[in-house]
């Protein structure tokens, strides 16, 4: 399907978007190279992942973008895309 | 709304009191290298001091009051009011508070009574101190402030074990001129869940089911005489509520955060309290942590902070924003101003 010109562009502030949001959590986890983090990573198969990589999503989410994901809402996500799509919704 | 301000009441010097024995976090068997440096990180906790067993609350807040009266030259038989402000009691009963009132030689026409509070705790007992002394006009007051948190952290549980540590503080209050004390005080029970012993009480007795640790959905080990502690609902809890009410109460009493000279949370976890203090706006030079070397000590958090942390700076004339959160859930808010608080070094025994 072709996409008019603002289709394109909201495509690519969306995908900026998670760029954004992926190389910040990407800053956030030190053992995390950049570029190793994709859309669809599922973020628990991230290296040694606990329940301080939990707060720390939790607390880059609110400082930056202001919203507050429950215990319930991480344990509905999977992939990194299903946090940026909850962000975005409570927004 | 439980806020409400006092004139007329000075605090006059603070002691704290921790067990000499040291535990790094660094040594945490449970967690490979890099999950300690991870927790070390994000909690902020490196060390914290543990007391041996069948030391208490007690022990430590007595010998900080000992303390406090020799810095202080206090007379004690002028203490006519004692609280002491714990989750950790010697007993069922009697209270804490009355044979901390034997053990200190205090008058026995004290009066003297515990508050069951944790986190929250300091504030709360600053507020019930000062509100007592205005009313009846009693000139000095004992605020006992502590917890022995770590005999009930299981060493199985990572989301407790490497966070606290244990401390007594005592808290001398004086009845004076000026001081204008404002305090913004807040409760939730439906969050009771989120940092309980669940056994041991009337709701639930202890029995010999009490004492079997098992496997939790969390992926800890630990009994129902243990404390659990839900991390994401108290963190979640800690960064909405606590700034949303600590932004509210200063605009209410008109605080210009430019002239508060210090603002001291309860040593909850750093990632917690950082981002607490970005909400409310406040210059990291003016945020003491004493959680590196102290941890969680719950209810003692504030004043051994202060004594730890501040210490001399706190001989001046001062504006100091308080605040306590957690289990409950429970938080406080207290603006207080003081007028040179002797604070002798932090005592271990």
């Amino acid at each position: 399907m072709e996409l008019d010109i603002r289709g394109q562009e909201l495509l690519l502030s969306i995908k900026m978007t998670i760029e954004d949001f992926i190389s910040k959590l990407e800053a956030e986890f030190e053992d995390v190279e950049p570029g190793t983090l994709k859309a669809e990573t599922s973020f628990r198969d991230i290296e040694d992942w606990s329940s301080m990589h939990a707060l720390i999503v939790i607390a880059l989410i609110d400082t930056e973008y202001d919203v507050i994901l429950s215990g319930t809402d991480l344990q509905a996500a999977n992939t990194i895309n299903d946090l940026f799509e909850l962000v975005r919704t409570k927004q | 709304m439980a806020r409400f301000s006092i004139s007329g009441v000075t605090i006059s010097g603070i002691a704290a009191c921790v067990p000499k024995q040291v535990v790094s976090n660094y040594d945490y068997d449970l967690l490979n290298e890099k999950e300690r440096r991870l927790l070390v990180k994000t909690i902020g906790v490196e060390t914290r001091h543990v007391a041996p067993k069948y030391t208490t609350t007690l022990d430590y807040a007595c010998a900080a009051a000992e303390k406090l009266f020799e810095e202080t030259n206090c007379d004690r038989s002028e203490i006519k009011l004692e609280i002491f402000v714990t989750q950790s009691r010697d007993f069922y009963l009697p209270s804490t508070a009355v044979i901390a009132q034997d053990k200190l030689g205090l008058p026995q026409d004290c009066m003297a009574f515990d508050i069951g509070l944790g986190c929250s705790g300091y504030t709360y007992g600053l507020s019930v101190a000062a509100s007592i002394m205005k009313s009846t006009g009693i000139k000095k007051a004992l605020l006992l402030v502590g917890d022995v948190s770590t005999v009930t952290c299981a060493y199985n549980d990572t989301s407790t074990y490497p966070l606290f540590g244990d401390a007594g503080t005592a808290t001398l209050l004086e009845l004076s001129k000026g001081n204008q004390w404002s305090f913004d005080l807040h409760s939730d029970g439906s969050g009771e869940e989120a940092i309980k012993i669940p056994h041991g009480g009337m709701r639930h007795l202890l029995t010999e089911e009490s004492l079997i640790e098992r496997k939790r959905e969390d992926g800890n080990t630990r009994s129902d005489l243990h404390l659990q502690l839900d991390g994401l609902s108290v963190f979640n809890f800690s960064i909405t509520k606590v700034p949303k009410s600590l932004n509210s109460f200063l605009d209410e009493v008109n605080a210009d955060r430019e002239l508060i000279d210090f603002f001291v949370m309860h040593q909850a976890n750093k990632l917690m309290n950082e981002t607490i203090r970005k909400k409310v706006k406040f210059d990291p030079v003016k945020v003491p942590y004493s959680l590196s070397q102290y941890g969680n000590t719950s209810s003692a958090s504030i004043p051994l902070t202060m004594v730890s942390e501040l210490g001399s700076q706190l001989g001046v004339p001062r504006k100091l924003l308080l605040s306590g959160f957690g289990v409950g859930l429970s938080w406080g808010h207290a603006l207080i101003e003081t007028n040179g608080v002797i604070c002798p070094k932090v005592l271990e025994i």
